[in-house]
């Protein structure tokens, strides 16, 4: 089913839940503002259903905007529905309260990726067709296909179809889980150029916490890096206190990150904290057998106790696991 | 007399001559990762000269992200770390961004109050900005009342002329330095074409009627649902050319007490915490509702200007699509004729 079909359909599902009262607000993509951009959007009312979009620039986690208490109908891609897999297993949210509109996922376009692939052309219009895009705005109008354009995270995803579902919309799509050859290429680097790189990206952090913002699984009602009594972290931009945010962020995150690659597609800097998170992914995927979000009856690795647990990296960290 | 400079390469000569000032430093876009930002260049080649996107805001340059105001060695003795920077050229920046600067000068170094730390680095600072031929999408230098040719903050304007440009001397410090680098310049200035470049941008709100407006929108319920999605983020703040709110944090560097200015802004939760744990602005909607007046409302009474120049950084930083422009059409959209 193309976009346009999925986005009526949506809409239909929508104003339904919204009318018969099985929800009070359906979180969803409206058109945004600019090219290549779709944006949150919170219906109440039915009538206004018909704003409800779908499209290959859908790319927030929209489980950030899930409210403990309220009724809520969601517009779910794999990554979304993950987040809500996670947030249920914290008791973050009631499962009851979600109402899951299931939508499989290809991948969404990166406007970064599309400026790379035709540079100097700003986009002043797009058009979506079978997964082909159309950009205008250059001298002559130039076409790519979506998954030659993909988010980085989406190039990598584990789970394009959602994992929980109520109302199912679209056909499902063939997963296509490439592991972590990010991770795997990041570690076969010499460590003063991983060290480099890792100083690159953190040169380019504001600390304005957009990041940690999006991210569907930042859910502490008080953060550590906004307490002052103690103060765990300095603010600013002195490197070793950017450094220490975002390592003490993505060990927080340790088991429950659903890569979904929110925090890299909110940095307005670019910063690609995915060298952290995918990282410890792999690494909780290697010891622990577990991904967050991928299996709703799983328990969360480190909520959980086995005498069969991996102990090597506490006790011998240079050693691999048997 | 005017010398028409012409395309990439004139540029490239112009910073040439720049860089052969004896002790001169320049400030150019330079690339990062996908994007560019402002640093020091020591040679043209480093230089991004045809970056298609809008360069980080070069607000950095002035008001470091974090700035050492002074330290406290264990003695008590207390060494203010006031900055003596040598001659400095900002190169190729948008006329919206020298007109934030002019913007900034009258928050730091306007009326009865100077910031020194400020002033020192502004003092040496000379201000070389590239008129702009076609707006990007997120554009709305228009409508804060600045313009793609606008001269306001600037020293040299480089006015788009044909396929080339034309130097403008705005201010004697910018005749200084054309003088310094043999480039001739044009005196009176005023691009004929000035009127049409970006005529279509958008919104077309009056600014004076969205102050009138918004003074009188403090409970408007709309505040709620038009910031709904906010994710309560510093990104638009922080790529701002604008905004300048700060705080002040003591910490310790090798045994020695350090006090600095570091950015801040409204939009995050701690921003007017109090010590008693009161938060006068609680809500995303708050924190949102003061951004907006601070820019378009407050921020005219105290400057005289808007704390706003249309530069749509935020428009396309931020990680929702949270746009500004959405919310002066909502309170100042049926102001203009």
């Amino acid at each position: 089913m193309n976009g346009a079909g999925l986005s009526s359909r949506i809409a239909e599902t929508a104003a339904r839940l919204l009318s018969e009262g099985r929800a009070e607000v359906v979180i969803g993509f409206e058109q945004g503002s600019i090219p290549m951009r779709a944006t949150p959007c919170l219906i109440t009312d039915p009538a206004d259903a018909g704003r409800l979009i779908w499209n290959a620039f859908c790319s927030n986690n929209l489980a950030r905007y899930l409210v403990p208490g309220r009724k809520s109908a969601i517009v779910a891609k794999g990554c979304d529905s993950r987040a809500i897999v996670e947030l249920v297993k914290e008791r973050r949210l009631k499962r009851e309260d979600v109402v899951v509109i299931g939508v499989p996922c290809r991948g969404m376009a990166d406007p970064s990726a599309i400026a790379r692939r035709f540079p100097g052309i700003c986009v002043s219009s797009v058009d979506e067709t079978d997964g082909m895009l159309t950009l205008y705005g250059g001298p002559e109008p130039v076409s790519v296909p979506v998954s030659e354009v993909l988010h980085a995270s989406c190039r990598l995803c584990a789970a394009r179809n959602p994992v929980i579902c109520d109302i199912p919309l679209g056909d499902p799509v063939v997963e296509n889980d490439p592991g972590f050859p990010d991770v795997e290429a990041f570690a076969a680097l010499p460590a003063d150029e991983r060290r480099a790189r890792v100083e690159a990206e953190m040169s380019k952090c504001l600390r304005c916490y957009a990041c940690r913002n999006a991210c569907p699984l930042c859910t502490c009602e008080s953060c550590f890096a906004d307490s002052s009594q103690p103060q765990w972290v300095a603010r600013g931009t002195h490197p070793e206190d950017v450094l220490a945010f975002h390592v003490m962020r993505a060990m927080h995150l340790a088991g429950r990150c659903v890569e979904c690659g929110a925090c890299v597609r909110a940095c307005p800097t670019g910063v690609d904290l995915s060298i952290f998170n995918r990282r410890l992914a792999a690494d909780v995927a290697e010891l622990f057998g577990s991904r967050a979000g991928l299996d709703e009856n799983a328990p969360q690795p480190l909520a959980a106790y086995s005498m069969d647990d991996s102990q090597d990296f506490i006790l011998d960290p240079g050693r691999k696991p048997e | 007399m005017t010398d028409e400079i012409t395309g990439r390469d004139a540029l490239v000569r112009f910073l040439e001559r720049l860089l052969a000032i004896p002790g001169m430093t320049v400030y150019a876009p330079v690339a990062e990762g996908d994007g560019a930002v402002f640093d020091r260049i020591s040679s043209v080649s480093e230089a991004l000269l045809d970056f298609p996107g809008a360069v980080r805001s070069p607000r950095h340059i002035l008001t470091p992200m974090t700035e050492k105001l002074l330290s406290m060695g264990p003695d008590g003795r207390v060494e203010e770390a006031i900055p003596t920077p040598g001659p400095a050229v900002l190169f190729g920046v948008r006329p919206c961004d020298a007109r934030a600067i002019a913007f900034l000068d009258r928050v730091y170094a306007g009326g009865d109050r100077t910031d020194p730390y400020y002033r020192a680095r502004r003092d040496a600072l000379t201000i070389v900005s590239l008129g702009c031929r076609e707006p990007r999408p997120t554009c709305f230098c228009t409508t804060t009342g600045g313009g793609p040719l606008s001269p306001e903050g600037s020293d040299i304007l480089l006015e788009p002329s044909g396929k080339g440009w034309s130097v403008r001397a705005v201010s004697e410090k910018g005749r200084a330095l054309a003088d310094a680098t043999g480039i001739a310049v044009e005196s009176d200035g005023g691009n004929p074409d000035a009127g049409s470049i970006g005529a279509e941008m958008t919104p077309r709100v009056d600014i004076a009627v969205l102050k009138k407006v918004l003074d009188e929108s403090f409970d408007d319920p709309r505040w709620q649902t038009l910031t709904a999605k906010c994710l309560g983020c510093g990104a638009c703040s922080f790529i701002c050319p604008s905004c300048h709110c700060f705080d002040i944090v003591d910490g310790e560097e090798d045994g020695v007490t350090v006090r600095s200015r570091i950015w801040d802004t409204c939009q995050f939760k701690a921003f007017t915490k109090q010590a008693s744990g009161h938060d006068p602005r609680p809500t995303g909607a708050d924190r949102f509702r003061h951004r907006m007046m601070h820019k378009f409302s407050y921020c005219i009474d105290s400057y005289g200007m808007p704390g706003c120049v249309g530069c749509g950084r935020c428009v396309e930083a931020c990680p929702v699509n949270l746009d500004i422009r959405r919310l002066m059409e909502a309170f100042g959209g049926d102001g203009l004729e």
